[in-house]
């Protein structure tokens, strides 16, 4: 065989391979788009699941697709703050592309915000994003409208280890232990810390064997992310009414 | 002319004969692509600390294989011999995106706890393997069955290692599916309670997952013994390789 129909028969498959691939690409683009945002919008409500349950008796993971978009649109109010805590007018929260966000420089980062509103009961779910052993990391943290309670998270990984590291999404009683802890320490951010060798204080859960690397990723992650969003959740808490607040803690 | 003699030749013998049965069952036992071969191992290492992910790469290898030796078959005597390696590493690869396409659409979070693996087919040897070996000399429908049932023994070996590996490295079953069996562990969740105090479970208290089941090294030995007792039982597979 001649060069010449080489060339030729190379030529048409790629074209013929390549118009396939266009074309099944377009047919999806809806479909896929559509399952992107309602597999976010699962993730914020999974760092509230414990509250909706209570309220409800609705279990987040058996919600559909319908379900989700719907419970969405009347419980659950998007605001995104940019980084010295102002609103930013007419921004989507579910928008927000974190791992762009994290590219950016410091000064020009956009935080998504999401505001969940149970029977009068408020509770904020703030997106964060950090580093594992393998990628990237990322979580959804809900605190009670005290500003300092955990209400849930949910995390997940680009490429943890099964077994190991991607524990975090995996393991519900690992994942679970962050119910109901503190942030504030004496008045003072500090996050949660995952200890290896297991939890020595009320700041503390237990890390995960043979995922320390992700445990003290989550940790900074947990940390950097909350502080990020500091002079809201202090805003927020200073309308409370600062005093009884450092009472307390 | 020739063509003309292929359909007439698939008419006389029957759709599904003797020789087809032959073709799915080779693959399965005594011509494993896995452990008989050892191919394919790279990835059955990687996917199988867990049946779930297993269970869809199983079936997205059956669904490449299948396919490309099907097309590379119909193709095989227009492909030019110079370039027929790249032209099959184009159908693979076109067929995995086909793949991550459908499960992107369908299946949102299958193909996240997936993607990466789903696009490591494409460097199975397995299924390149077979197109060298079978679909470039062998008429379409034989290597499409070819196809499937190399697919299937590449799959049955990692549904069997990933189910060795679950149960004893985390203590469930299909794990991130929707089924989610707790086999054994310490607490009531489990179907066998390590922490039990009374009843027959009590005899299991001295278990433990087992952490090096979870690492990749586990699925070495796994096979490895698998390979084990394949060849004692049958010592004509002992020379072949």
């Amino acid at each position: 065989m001649d060069n010449k129909k080489i060339y030729g028969f190379v030529l048409i498959m790629t074209l013929v391979v390549a118009g396939v691939l266009a074309v099944l690409k377009e047919a999806t683009a809806g479909l896929v788009a559509q399952n992107e945002e309602v597999f976010n919008k699962r993730a914020i409500l999974a760092a509230v699941s414990e509250p909706i349950q209570q309220s409800g008796e609705i279990m987040v993971a058996d919600l559909s697709d319908q379900e989700v978009q719907e419970f969405f649109a009347s419980n659950v109010k998007q605001m995104v703050l940019d980084a010295e805590g102002g609103i930013v007018e007419g921004a989507m929260a579910i928008d927000v592309d974190m791992p762009k966000e994290k590219k950016k420089e410091a000064a020009s980062r956009q935080f998504p915000l999401y505001e969940v509103n149970l029977d009068g009961e408020r509770y904020y779910v703030f997106s964060v994003i950090g580093n594992g052993l393998w990628d990237i990391i990322w979580a959804n943290i809900a605190l009670e409208s005290d500003m300092n309670t955990i209400a849930g998270v949910a995390f997940d990984h680009a490429g943890e280890t099964p077994g190991l590291g991607a524990e975090i999404k995996d393991n519900k009683g690992w994942y679970q232990q962050f119910y109901k802890k503190k942030i504030f320490r004496d008045g003072e951010l500090v996050g949660v810390n995952v200890r290896k060798g297991g939890a020595k204080d009320d700041w503390d859960v237990d890390g995960l064997s043979g995922a320390t690397i992700t445990g003290d990723g989550v940790t900074d992650m947990i940390y950097n992310g909350l502080n990020a969003y500091e002079s809201f959740i202090n805003e927020k808490r200073s309308e409370l009414g600062g005093t009884s607040m450092l009472i307390q803690q | 002319m020739a063509e003309v003699k292929d359909t007439k030749a698939v008419e006389k013998t029957p759709l599904f004969g003797k020789e087809e049965k032959q073709l799915i069952y080779d693959p399965l036992f005594d011509n494993n692509p896995i452990t008989i071969q050892v191919l394919g191992v790279c990835s059955a290492l990687a996917v199988t600390s867990l049946v779930y992910p297993s269970l869809v790469m199983a079936v997205a290898v059956v669904f490449v294989c299948g396919f490309s030796s099907l097309f590379t078959s119909l193709l095989r005597n227009t492909i030019p011999k110079q370039v027929r390696l790249i032209v099959q590493l184009v159908i693979i690869a076109l067929l995995v995106t086909v793949v991550n396409f459908v499960l992107k659409a369908f299946a949102y979070p299958v193909y996240k706890q997936l993607s990466v693996y789903i696009g490591l087919i494409i460097t199975n040897c397995i299924v390149m393997g077979r197109l060298e070996a079978f679909a470039m000399a062998n008429k379409p429908w034989r290597s499409f069955i070819d196809g499937i049932g190399n697919g299937l023994g590449y799959g049955a070996i990692l549904v069997l290692v990933g189910v060795v590996r679950e149960i004893f490295g985390k203590g469930t079953l299909f794990a991130g599916s929707g089924i989610d069996m707790m086999m054994i562990g310490p607490s009531e969740d489990y179907w066998i309670n390590t922490m039990a105090t009374e009843g027959w479970q009590t005899m299991f208290g001295w278990y433990a997952n087992n952490n090096l089941m979870v690492m990749p090294a586990a699925a070495m030995f796994v096979i490895a013994i698998v390979i084990w007792i394949q060849r004692a039982r049958n010592p004509k597979l002992v020379d072949i390789s």
